[in-house]
């Protein structure tokens, strides 16, 4: 080929690079591996994370059984190995699936169209943000504190840089105390107060993060009397199958990781954004659309690009270019398994099995917001710090709830629980027993009652973690 | 097409008719009833949803589809197989980099410990996932030559908004975060889509006779007000901007900083590194030079690397190696731009690029560079006779031609691309960059054999033959697919984006 091309070695095809710049040498990067070693090593990797836990763990990112057929389809390379479809004649695979995704995510949003898909629910949120603000004119925003805590850091990322007329770029919005009316959802009196004739939207998340449904007609009602937008992010997806929609909203925005995908360390996921049909010109990402070819068959393209930055450049509605087209068809795949009953019957198992671990986990703590509406996760609160409780259950394999702290100082040692269908109640028993011996255990050592009552309750600590590594 | 013509009509070498079965929408194909899941026994008391969510709980899910099992299997294998992928042959598309994407990779990235690792699980439960973070860390800040990097953004232009967060945020420490950045007028389009998002005024800066930066002209455009040049390098042409320390000479004289996209990466890897030729700040995209998949149009994947003047402003949580050995998050950032994504990233894509770099080595990486640059000049070889090249700077990883002589005949670059469809390959990138105009931006990629070449060469000199001699083929093109050119008019004016039920 050298010859061919009429160079004597490769070197004069870099000769171009001025010769200070060039890598001299090896990288220093690990030496070529053959597919067993590169298997090794990842399985090592592996081996060093959780394995055979029982996990609690939601806050966002969520357990859900993957169907079988989802990876099947996904790891067919004309779906795997295809590019974005701008070449409509050979891409009508992929285009016919993002049409019947955003169809899917219409039917279950209650919105009218939705697109292509966003990188993840925390970047589709400024994005959902950023077009609420084209429509409206406007540039404050109203969020709820009941949303996702890192969703909030990327708006706040986002918006940072914008120059704002009004000169506060995001309020945020809490929620009411445990025992109010509105518990561990948004103050409404609070939102009522924050929202103006410059808010160009209000976002809450539903179920928000305590797992509490929000009170969406009425934050709705509060919006829209002003002439602002209702942004509704919905972080659990499989929510949808058994809670109304969120169809008050102007926009809703997704993360479909619950419909079939890995939690994966954190992704890759699905984003989402769906709306009204009148704002569909200032949707950012791509949108499929159908039409017809020259002999009058159906057809998909990707459609309404005079947004898109390929286009429009720096007068864009979005930088996105690359989106999470494979995330989305598992998505969708997962949607055609479960379909229209097997939907509702996946969320209601959810809520059955969360109400059972919120009642048998909550009788060792106070459940916060107990009386407010939730899905499949519920906030615990306890004497002990989490740090410590968690600690003691790893020992049993079981992974605890996510400590709030963090985020909501004020909440205290509380945590944040989540139970799928994948939950069992051997597991949520197993978690509320342990749970239950280690306060008694902490409060023979505080009350100092007597060193043979604490040392009793060591005793038996350490007979059951016996009994337990037995098994 | 028929015999009537004595017109020319190329003979493929590659493909032949091919049947495929017709296929509606899943919810066509909807039956009340049917089902394709079974849930596992319920083991605790079942529930009444009105009782629990009074009216929060939703009646009715709407039209979504009820199909068997089989039924699903076959809709979407009917689908995928519309489709063209690499795994069916050579994907010509300029800056996109479709090279081979090794399943090891996808093998890895689904070994259980890995794929249902929860982002929030304790850091000591969580080793093995920050050891791959920490890998492909080192690995990229190698190949590149810098001295601080992100993973958290999710693609290329999400890349770029997280680089040019920290640029800003790097001036805004001086005290004036300036107002400017300055674009070639060749850059992709997501280059000033990401510089106005980030509150800059694009300029819009002309390339030169050989379709590069000229420096003289650079000099006089930068001033204090100038925060970075967002350059690609080798450009959008495939050409390697020798002159690139005076480049970053002339902006870092002004306090500006040069910002790379790394789009066109795989021309560089192992051979030289931006870090060393004065780059300030960069991305990656680990679907295109680390072979993670397209998979349709994502996920990508966009680490963002740069020099430590610009490392207090990284988004949080940055992965550190403690005192005891363990890796921990820092979230502890007070510079911080703050994050950019939920959790670390798209994490599964860095298990796919680390295989990817483990299979290669130092050794492998370099002769990929070497290899996709010989493929790209190969095909230019063969095709500079026929094609116009607008610039004849020599080619790195891609070339690209102009339809300037077959347009004589009315044909332009779209129309060849639809016809390279009836040849069995993907068409190449049209009409970009702009730059060009009726640009036919070809990357082959090191994944294919010169036989496969030579298969494109053959096909691409047959349509040069046939606008010559029968342009109606091509312009009428593509013969051979399911459906032939789509109405895009009025897909835009009368937009039909969701499937809706005639009741």
């Amino acid at each position: 080929m050298l010859r061919d091309i009429g160079a004597s070695s490769i070197d004069d095809l870099f000769a171009i690079i001025p010769e200070e710049y060039r890598v001299k040498g090896d990288l220093a990067i690990p030496r070529q591996m053959g597919e067993s070693e590169i298997v090794d090593h990842f399985k090592a990797a592996a081996a060093k994370n959780a394995n055979g836990y029982a996990s609690f763990l939601g806050a966002g990112v969520y357990r859900h059984y993957r169907p079988v057929i989802i990876d099947t389809i996904v790891q067919r390379g004309e779906f795997l190995t295809s590019y974005t479809p701008y070449q409509a004649e050979i891409t009508q695979g992929t285009l016919q699936a993002i049409f019947e995704f955003q169809t899917m995510i219409c039917e279950l949003t209650g919105m009218d169209i939705a697109n292509a898909s966003m990188y993840d629910g925390s970047t589709a949120a400024p994005e959902a943000v950023m077009m609420a603000m084209r429509v409206t004119g406007r540039d404050g925003v109203v969020v709820a504190r009941t949303v996702h805590p890192e969703y909030r850091e990327v708006m706040h990322t986002y918006a940072q840089h914008r120059e704002v007329s009004s000169g506060v770029a995001a309020v945020e919005v809490g929620y009411g105390p445990d025992g109010s009316p509105h518990a561990g959802r948004v103050d409404l009196a609070a939102l009522e107060a924050a929202v103006t004739d410059e808010t160009a939207c209000v976002l809450v998340q539903s179920p928000n993060f305590f797992g509490v449904i929000e009170d969406v007609a009425a934050i709705a009602e509060i919006a829209h009397k002003k002439g602002a937008l209702l942004v509704v992010a919905v972080a659990e997806a499989v929510s949808l199958g058994i809670v109304r929609p969120p169809v008050e909203a102007d926009v809703v925005i997704m993360e479909a990781q619950s419909f079939g995908v890995a939690p994966s360390f954190g992704g890759p996921f699905c984003g989402v954004i769906a709306a009204k049909e009148k704002y569909v010109r200032q949707m950012p990402g791509r949108l499929v659309g159908q039409t017809t070819d020259k002999q009058g068959r159906r057809g998909f393209v990707l459609t309404l690009s005079t947004r898109e930055q390929h286009i429009r450049r720096e007068k864009a509605t979005s930088n996105i270019c690359t989106n999470q087209a494979l995330v989305a068809l598992m998505a969708t795949v997962f949607m055609t398994v479960y379909g229209k009953e097997g939907i509702k019957e996946l969320a209601l198992h959810n809520l059955a099995k969360a109400d059972y671990a919120a009642k048998t986990l909550g009788a060792h703590g106070t459940l916060l917001f107990g009386r407010s509406p939730r899905f499949n996760e519920f906030v615990l609160q306890t004497e002990e710090a989490p740090e410590w409780m968690n600690a003691r259950l790893l020992e049993q394999k079981i992974i605890g709830g996510v400590a709030l702290k963090r985020w909501y100082p004020e909440l205290g040692n509380a945590t944040l629980w989540c139970a799928t269908e994948l939950t069992t109640r051997e597991q949520i028993d197993a978690a509320a027993g342990w749970w239950r011996r280690l306060r008694r255990l902490l409060w023979c050592g505080r009350k100092e009652i007597s060193p043979q009552r604490t040392r009793r309750a060591q005793r038996t600590l350490e007979w059951a973690q016996e009994d337990r590594k037995m098994e | 097409m028929t015999a009537e013509t004595e017109k020319f009509v190329g003979t493929t070498r590659k493909v032949t008719a091919h049947l495929t079965q017709n296929e509606g929408l899943s919810f066509e194909k909807s039956a009340p009833g049917k089902k394709a899941y079974r849930l596992a026994e319920l083991d605790v008391p079942a529930v009444d949803a009105a009782s629990l969510l009074g009216d929060l709980a939703r009646e009715d899910t709407g039209t979504l589809p009820e199909l068997s099992e089989i039924e699903i299997i076959r809709h979407f294998t009917r689908l995928s197989t519309w489709n063209y992928a690499i795994d069916l042959g050579m994907y010509p598309l300029g800056s996109c980099t479709m090279k081979y994407n090794p399943r090891v990779n996808e093998f890895v990235s689904r070994l259980e410990g890995i794929a249902e690792a929860h982002p929030y699980q304790p850091e000591e439960l969580s080793q093995g996932s920050l050891g791959i973070l920490r890998l492909l860390q080192k690995c990229l800040l190698e190949i590149t030559g810098m001295e601080a990097i992100t993973l958290q953004p999710a693609a290329g232009a999400h890349g770029e908004f997280t680089g040019i967060l920290l640029a800003r945020a790097y001036h805004q420490a001086k005290g004036n975060p300036r107002k400017d950045v300055i674009i070639p007028d060749s850059a992709h389009g997501t280059n000033p889509a990401t510089a106005a998002i980030c509150g800059y005024e694009v300029i819009n800066f002309k390339s030169n006779a050989r379709g590069g930066i000229d420096v003289e002209a650079l000099a006089a455009a930068v001033n204090e007000e100038t925060a970075a040049l967002m350059l690609t390098n080798p450009s959008t042409i495939g050409v390697f901007e020798n002159e690139i320390h005076k480049i970053a000479d002339i902006l870092h004289a002004k306090g500006a900083l040069l910002y790379m996209d790394g789009a066109n990466m795989n021309a560089l890897c192992g051979k030289t590194r931006p870090g060393d030729f004065g780059v300030d700040v960069m991305h990656l995209n680990l679907h295109k030079t680390f072979s993670t998949p397209h998979g349709g149009g994502g996920p990508g994947s966009g680490p963002v690397a740069c020099k430590k003047i610009l490392e207090p402003f990284l988004p949080v949580p940055v992965v550190e190696e403690g005192k005891d050995g363990m890796l921990h998050l820092n979230y502890d950032r007070p510079q911080t731009v703050g994050r950019v994504r939920a959790f670390y990233g798209n994490f599964g894509m860095f298990v796919r690029a680390l295989a990817y770099i483990l299979a290669n080595g130092p050794d492998g990486l370099r002769q990929t560079t070497e290899d996709a640059v010989l493929n790209a000049n190969y095909i230019r070889k063969k095709l500079e006779d026929l094609y116009e090249l607008p610039y004849t700077t020599p080619s790195m990883h891609e070339v690209v031609f102009s339809d300037r002589r077959q347009l004589r005949n009315g044909v332009r670059t779209g129309d060849i691309a639809k016809r390279l469809i009836d040849y069995g390959f993907h068409p190449y990138t049209v009409s970009f960059p702009l730059i060009v105009p009726g640009a036919l931006m070809i990357e082959p990629t090191e994944s294919e054999s010169r036989e496969e070449l030579d298969l494109f060469v053959d096909a691409m000199r047959q349509i040069a033959r046939e606008v010559e001699e029968n342009p109606e083929v091509v312009l009428e093109a593509p013969h051979s697919t399911r459906v032939s050119r789509l109405d895009e008019t009025t897909a835009a004016r009368k937009p039909v984006l969701r499937w809706r039920s005639r009741q």
